[in-house]
Formats: C-alpha cells, sequence, structure tokens
C-alpha cells in the first residue's frame, strides 16, 4: 500500500461488505471468541455454524465468522446476526452445537428469530 | 413468556445502555484476524492523516490536550510522557507497550488485544513518528496465548500492506514492532521492571529518575503506554482533542474499561465515561448483587488498590476521586464483594500476592510485605491483638514511603483502605476473636439451630471427626471441642438447621 | 521465589537439543532475546534442568548464573517436570471470592499433593495460578489446556477422573 487513496479504497470496499450493503452476503453471524469465549465452548459452536450454513447451501449467502470480546462473560458462548436491511442485531447467548444448529436452520435458513435462545429471553 | 417484549440484542440491554465503548469500539464487532475489516472500521486512517498533515509536535498537542491520561494505573498525562520523549535529542527511541496485565481479575487489555488488535498497532506507530522512534516493543504476558496469536497475525498483516516497515504511505517514516513474551512475573508491569525483562534480564525495576523518557530501553529514551491507553490514541486523531475532552470529568477525559466480576450479576467487561458512578456500574449495568446479598465493598486498583465501601457507592468514578477514597483507578479491575467476604481476609488474600510477587531487590518490600502478612495471618488466626493494629499501620506506611518501586509503594494499599474503612471488623477479629463475616476459619463456629433440625442424622454420619451427636429424630449437637470446621455438615444438611458464626 | 529442583535424571533426547540449538541459531546473538529462548527451551524439554541452562548459557554467551537468575526470577520457568496432566487452579480475584481456595484444597486432598508438587506416578501435577482472564467463569481451573468453569469441590473429582491414565 502506497497511499491513503489505496486505504480508503479498502475501507469503502470492506465496510460495504460487512455491513452487508454490496449484496455479497445476506447475514452476517460473528461469534464470540476471545479467550472467555473460547474457554465457556465458542469453538464447537463456530464450527457448527459453518457447517450447518455450508449444508444447508447458504455458504454463499451468509458469512460466519469470529471476533473478539463482547463483553458478557456470564453468557458466553455467544454469536450476534447482523441481517441485510435490518436494522440491529440478534444476540443469541449460552449457545452451544445443539442449539447453534437450531438457529442456522430457524433464523439463518427461515428467517424466524428463535427468542428463546436471545439475551432478553435468556434467564441465568 | 412475558408480555412485555424482551430485547433480543445486546444493544437494548440495561447492561449496555449505559455503557460508552471507545477503546472497545471495535471488539466484537470485527473480526481481528482480518486487517481490511479493521481499515473498514477507518483503521490506519490516523496514522495516514499524522504521516501526512501532522508535525510530531502537532501530535503530541493534540494527545496533551485531549487529556488523555495512562490507563494502566497511574494515570500519568499521555501527552506529557511522549512530549519527554520527543524533547530528549537521540539516535535511538523506542515506543513500548505495557501488555503484561498482572492484576489478578483484570482482562480489559487482553481483551482488546484480542479483539481489536490493530488498534494498538496502529497507536504505537503514530507515538513512534511523534517522539522520532524507529522501533517498538509490545511485552505481553506469555499466559496470553491467544491475543499473541492475533497481534502476530496482524502484525504480519500490516507488514504487508506496508503499514509498518519502511516508508510507510510513501513518507520516509520507518516502524517496526516486536513482540516479547512475559514469563510470569507481576512485577514486570512496573515500567521500569519491563524494559530491564525486554532487555532480557530478571525483571528487577531500577530508580527513577532517569526516566525512561529520558534513560529507557537499552539506555535510550523510551514511551512506555499500556494497551488500553494506545487504543483510545487514534480516534484522538481523527475526531480531536476537544471531542475527547468532552467526555469525562474535568481532570480524567474519556473512558475506562472495567473487568467486572466477583459477587456480581453480569460479570463483563464494561467500557463508561469517566465519572460514571459505581452505583450505576453496580446497580443498573452489572444488574446487581446475586442471591439477595447486600453490597460491601468494591476492590479497584488490584494489589495496589483499595476497598471502596457502600457509604461511597454514588461517588464518581475518575482517577482523583478514587484516590481521595483510598484507592486506586489501578488498570480497571472492579471486584464487588457482598457481605459474605471478610475484608481482614481479602486484604491478607491482596498482601500475599505481592508478598509472592516481590521482586526481592529491595528490603522494605521483600521483608516488610512479609512481615505484613504475618500480622495478618495473627490477625484472622484469633492471635492479634490491639498492638498489632498498630504496627501494622506502622508498618504500611514504612513500606509506602520506603519501597523502590510502585510495587512495594502500593502494596500495603488494600491493608489501609480495609483498616480504614472497616476497622470494626479488624477490631472483632482481635477483640471479640469473631470474624463477621464468618470466613476466617480459626474464629468461627458450627452451630445446629435446634429448632430446624429434624434428626435425620445426615450430618453425624458425614462428619469426619465424629463431633456430632444426637438421636434420630432429635435436635442434634456439635462439639466444638472436636469439629475441625470443614463444613462438610453444613453443605449436608438439606433443612438449613447449620450455621457458621 | 524458592523452587523445587528435580531429582529426576536428565533424558533429553539428540532431537531436542537440535531443536533447541535451532532456536539459538534464530536469535542471532542477540541477547535479549534470553528470555523467549528459555521459553523455547521449556516448550521443547517441559521444564528447565541444569544441563539445559548450561546448553543455553553456552549457546547464548551468558553466564550460567545469569540463566540460573532469569530461571528463578520468573514464575513461567520451572526447573521441575510438570505431570502428564498439569492441573492449576485460578486464585485470583474474582475465583478467590467465589471460593477457589475450596477447589484447590480438594485437588489437593484428592491427589495427595501440594500445590507446586507432582504426584509419584508422574500423572498429575498441581499449581495455582493468577486470573487466566475467564472471571465470569469463576472459580476456574485449567488442566493442561482445558479450562473449567465453576468448579466446585465435588466436580473436582470428575475432573480428575476424567484424565486419569489417559
Amino acid at each position: 500500500m502506497k497511499s491513503l487513496e489505496d486505504l480508503a479504497e479498502i475501507r469503502e470496499r470492506t465496510k460495504a461488505l460487512i455491513q452487508l450493503k454490496d449484496g455479497t452476503y445476506e447475514k452476517r453471524v460473528v461469534v464470540g471468541m476471545a479467550t472467555c469465549g473460547i474457554s465457556a465452548g465458542a469453538r464447537p459452536v463456530f464450527d457448527t455454524l459453518k457447517e450447518e450454513v455450508e449444508s444447508l447451501g447458504l455458504s454463499d449467502k451468509i458469512e460466519v465468522t469470529q471476533t473478539g470480546c463482547i463483553g458478557i462473560c456470564q453468557f458466553e458462548p455467544v454469536f450476534e446476526v447482523y441481517e441485510a436491511g435490518k436494522e440491529g442485531k440478534v444476540t443469541y447467548v449460552k449457545m452451544d452445537a445443539e442449539k447453534a444448529k437450531k438457529v442456522a436452520e430457524e433464523h439463518l435458513k427461515n428467517g424466524n428469530i428463535v427468542y428463546e435462545y436471545t439475551i432478553g429471553y435468556t434467564k441465568l | 413468556m412475558t408480555n412485555v417484549q424482551q430485547p433480543v440484542s445486546l444493544e437494548d440491554t440495561p447492561f449496555y445502555k449505559k455503557q460508552l465503548r471507545l477503546a472497545l469500539r471495535n471488539c466484537g464487532i470485527i473480526n481481528p484476524e482480518k486487517i481490511d475489516e479493521y481499515i473498514a472500521m477507518d483503521g490506519y486512517m490516523a496514522l495516514g492523516k499524522v504521516l501526512t498533515e501532522m508535525t510530531p509536535q502537532t501530535v503530541v498537542d493534540t494527545i496533551l490536550a485531549s487529556g488523555l491520561r495512562g490507563r494502566g494505573g497511574g494515570g500519568f498525562p499521555t501527552g506529557r510522557k511522549w512530549q519527554f520523549a520527543l524533547n530528549n535529542v537521540s539516535d535511538k527511541k523506542y515506543v513500548c507497550c505495557n501488555a503484561d496485565e498482572g492484576d489478578p481479575g483484570a482482562f480489559m487489555d487482553r481483551s482488546v488485544l484480542e479483539g481489536d488488535p490493530h488498534a494498538v498497532i496502529e497507536a504505537m506507530a503514530i507515538a513512534g513518528y511523534a517522539i522520532g522512534a524507529d522501533e517498538g516493543y509490545i511485552y505481553v504476558r506469555a499466559e496470553y496465548p491467544t491475543a499473541i496469536k492475533r497481534l502476530e497475525i496482524a502484525i504480519g498483516q500490516a507488514r504487508e500492506y506496508g503499514l509498518l516497515g519502511k516508508n510507510i504511505f510513501g513518507t520516509d517514516f520507518n516502524f517496526d514492532i516486536t513482540l516479547r513474551f512475559g514469563a510470569g512475573a507481576f512485577v514486570c508491569g512496573e515500567e521500569t521492571s519491563l524494559l530491564t525483562s525486554i532487555e532480557g534480564n530478571r525483571g528487577e525495576p531500577r530508580p527513577r529518575p532517569p526516566f525512561p523518557a529520558v534513560k529507557g530501553l537499552f539506555g535510550k529514551p523510551t514511551i512506555i503506554n499500556n494497551v488500553e491507553t494506545y487504543a483510545n490514541v487514534c480516534q484522538i486523531i481523527l475526531k480531536g482533542a476537544e471531542w475527547f475532552s468532552s467526555i469525562g470529568t474535568e481532570k480524567s477525559k474519556g473512558t475506562k474499561v472495567f473487568a467486572l466480576g466477583g459477587k456480581i450479576k453480569n460479570t463483563g467487561l464494561v467500557e463508561v465515561p469517566m465519572g460514571t458512578t459505581l452505583r450505576e456500574i453496580i446497580e443498573e449495568i452489572g444488574g446487581g448483587i446475586p442471591n439477595g446479598k447486600k453490597f460491601k465493598a468494591a476492590q479497584t486498583g488490584g494489589p495496589s488498590g483499595g476497598c471502596i465501601p457502600a457509604e461511597f457507592i454514588d461517588t464518581p468514578i475518575d482517577y482523583d476521586n478514587l484516590i481521595a477514597i483510598g484507592s486506586m483507578m489501578g488498570s480497571g479491575g472492579l471486584i464487588v464483594m457482598d457481605e459474605d467476604n471478610c475484608m481482614v481476609d481479602i486484604a491478607k488474600f491482596f498482601l500475599d500476592f505481592t508478598v509472592d510477587e516481590s521482586c526481592g531487590k529491595c528490603t522494605p518490600c521483600r521483608i516488610g510485605t512479609r512481615r505484613l502478612y504475618e500480622i495478618l495471618e495473627k490477625i484472622t488466626s484469633g492471635n492479634g491483638t490491639l498492638e498489632d493494629l498498630d504496627r501494622m499501620e506502622n508498618l504500611c506506611n514504612y513500606i509506602k514511603a520506603n519501597s523502590l518501586c510502585g510495587l512495594g509503594q502500593t502494596a500495603p494499599n488494600p491493608v489501609l483502605s480495609t483498616y480504614k474503612r472497616f476497622r470494626d471488623e479488624y477490631i472483632a477479629h482481635v477483640v471479640d476473636k469473631k470474624c463477621p463475616a464468618a470466613v476466617c476459619k480459626s474464629l468461627l463456629c458450627y452451630e445446629i439451630t435446634a429448632d430446624k433440625c429434624k434428626g435425620c442424622t445426615a450430618c453425624s454420619r458425614v462428619c469426619p471427626v465424629g463431633a456430632i451427636s444426637g438421636t434420630v429424630k432429635n435436635p442434634h449437637s456439635i462439639d466444638k471441642t472436636k469439629c475441625i470446621k470443614c463444613g462438610a455438615c453444613m453443605e449436608r444438611c438439606k433443612f438449613g438447621a447449620i450455621v457458621k458464626k | 521465589m524458592k523452587k523445587p529442583i528435580s531429582k529426576i535424571p536428565f533424558n533429553g533426547t539428540p532431537e531436542q537439543e537440535a531443536k533447541l540449538k535451532a532456536a539459538i541459531e534464530r536469535s542471532n546473538g542477540n541477547k535479549s532475546e534470553l528470555i523467549y529462548i528459555m521459553q523455547q527451551a521449556q516448550d521443547i524439554y517441559g521444564y528447565l534442568p541444569y544441563e539445559v541452562q548450561v546448553m543455553i548459557a553456552e549457546g547464548m554467551d551468558v553466564p550460567l548464573e545469569k540463566v540460573y537468575g532469569v530461571a528463578t526470577f520468573y514464575s513461567q520457568f520451572a526447573l521441575s517436570p510438570k505431570g502428564k496432566n498439569a492441573i492449576s487452579v485460578c486464585l485470583g480475584t474474582a475465583c478467590y471470592v467465589k471460593g477457589s481456595k475450596a477447589v484447590m484444597d480438594k485437588f489437593s486432598s484428592e491427589l495427595g499433593i501440594e500445590p507446586g508438587q507432582c504426584t509419584a506416578d508422574g500423572e498429575f501435577s498441581l499449581e495455582s495460578c493468577r486470573c487466566v482472564g475467564a472471571c465470569g467463569l469463576a472459580p476456574v481451573c485449567v488442566v493442561n489446556d482445558d479450562v473449567y468453569g465453576k468448579v466446585t469441590p465435588e466436580k473436582v473429582v470428575e475432573i480428575i477422573a476424567k484424565y486419569k491414565s489417559k
């Protein structure tokens, strides 16, 4: 990279991609994979989401990616779903492979939020 | 499910609403292993701006004007550190990042490194430009393998993009970063110890002056800032000093990240504007104390800090207020304690830590902390006297005044602050030989409440020393001379008939 | 800090020695990398016995007492081998206030060893650590690389069973 223009170009391109505005992906799923998330079991959740999205044939439409600490230790493992054209996000908490599979089918594929697993409906 | 619509997004929860995420802005949003995603959040724009539009002095002026203070504990103005280093003429200077987060119960820096490593790398390059350094070191704990891995990836990607290395953005500015791994010595979080450790030595502190900005790493002018401090720098450059200094209190600007833990419903990482009260953090963000218990104290500043009692729960938190009430900001661990925690025991716990971590170089710290620990041990085992309390206080002040580095100078703080705010508890241990919170083993006794006891015999069967006697369906009793206070009976009792006092 | 020095005879292999030599080679004579070299040596051998310290001192051209000085200063370095399964119980503040001391005591009594020791059969070693940064899961213990959260004295037995002769 030689100039600020190069930097700005990468910025605009990636911004559109992760904000789901360039038509590449319809949904973005980010899994909290800091040390606390991983020790609470985020890895199998991440792997399951990847596998499910693949086997449902949604790999072209949905990006499953990792992120750092979302900041809510006692709810780990956590992942969040962003959708193109929609404000906000959905936060799924206390996940495991089984629940992740259900969210993949219900929410990622069919577009129905699985309320019982979201942050507001989960009792600790 | 209730009729009221519950939030489905973290952003709509009370835990999140009171927060203001600056240092953590990208954590939990971007993929830390992809530099493009960092760039999408305006990453490296600040570095581009300083290299093409600003002089080193204007960069330092901006940081000075923002009011940013070191987030690692002491709260020294960052801009002043940079100014000292800029003023010192030398053929070689260094920029260091203190990522040796050793406070037990604190994990702010780890979260930034794992969630947004480029923010630190970019800020270090900016600091390098500001003071005239071309080399940086990040000293990170070996206990943080994930953070190390992500830093390595991030440094590799930044080099590939030419954002580290030679002639960055086509200018004549060169900068590169080397990682160094701590090896588990708490004292290395102290800046001069950190430097001796980077040089490959036992991490012992050096006397200051000379300050690192004059004579630091390998004898050259050096600045050392904490991870969270760096995490604020890029935004100050992009959004301006005025924006930053509009947040917070008069003398403490911006936000502070706290690792909220202990007896609290919502454990987690929270970032709030300086000046937020403890009550807001504990009750609104933290969701209060679990199991209907009463808030007793909050510990900040780790082994260097103190306990804030309930009467100060409405104090706005900033550097100066915390010092005024006998604690300190520290790196941001915030441990909440309820009525079941014994303050003498907590003081002893922290002192045990410093005794262990004292590097041994100076006598007040090496021997003083051990003697102090022994006094606390005597108190918690029920053998303390009122004279011991006086000796304890004197010794604390002596260690504070005479230790070589920050570790020793602050080591007595947990004792002094608990003694000042919870003197009753110390007195109870010494005079009444009681531990009011029923923690200190030698001072408590187990008793059976006769009208709750159903005479099921479960307790007498589990007692390892046969101290419990009684017949079936009749209230039992504990022989206090035999009891070893293991608590097995209390765990076993289904009727809550056994209490410890 | 006093560290137990192992009496077990040194049995390094030529492969291990070659690895260590290669690491020293990579440091390119930069003496400030001593700690990093020792970290790699500990990864290779599992601990830093006298023989390994000598190799490092000679390879890096630093006095042996400096290597020993660094080895005893930093808690990461071990002068005795660890057990096949290394158990470490967090005694950081958050874990401590949530009862990790009782967890430590239970491990200690179940395994019949004190913190810092290794069982006679070499299966388990026990130590305390300071905050692994998973305070939300307090109390925490780490076995090898697996982190266990919300550990109670009752769970200790299960955890030990999981690793026994594995």
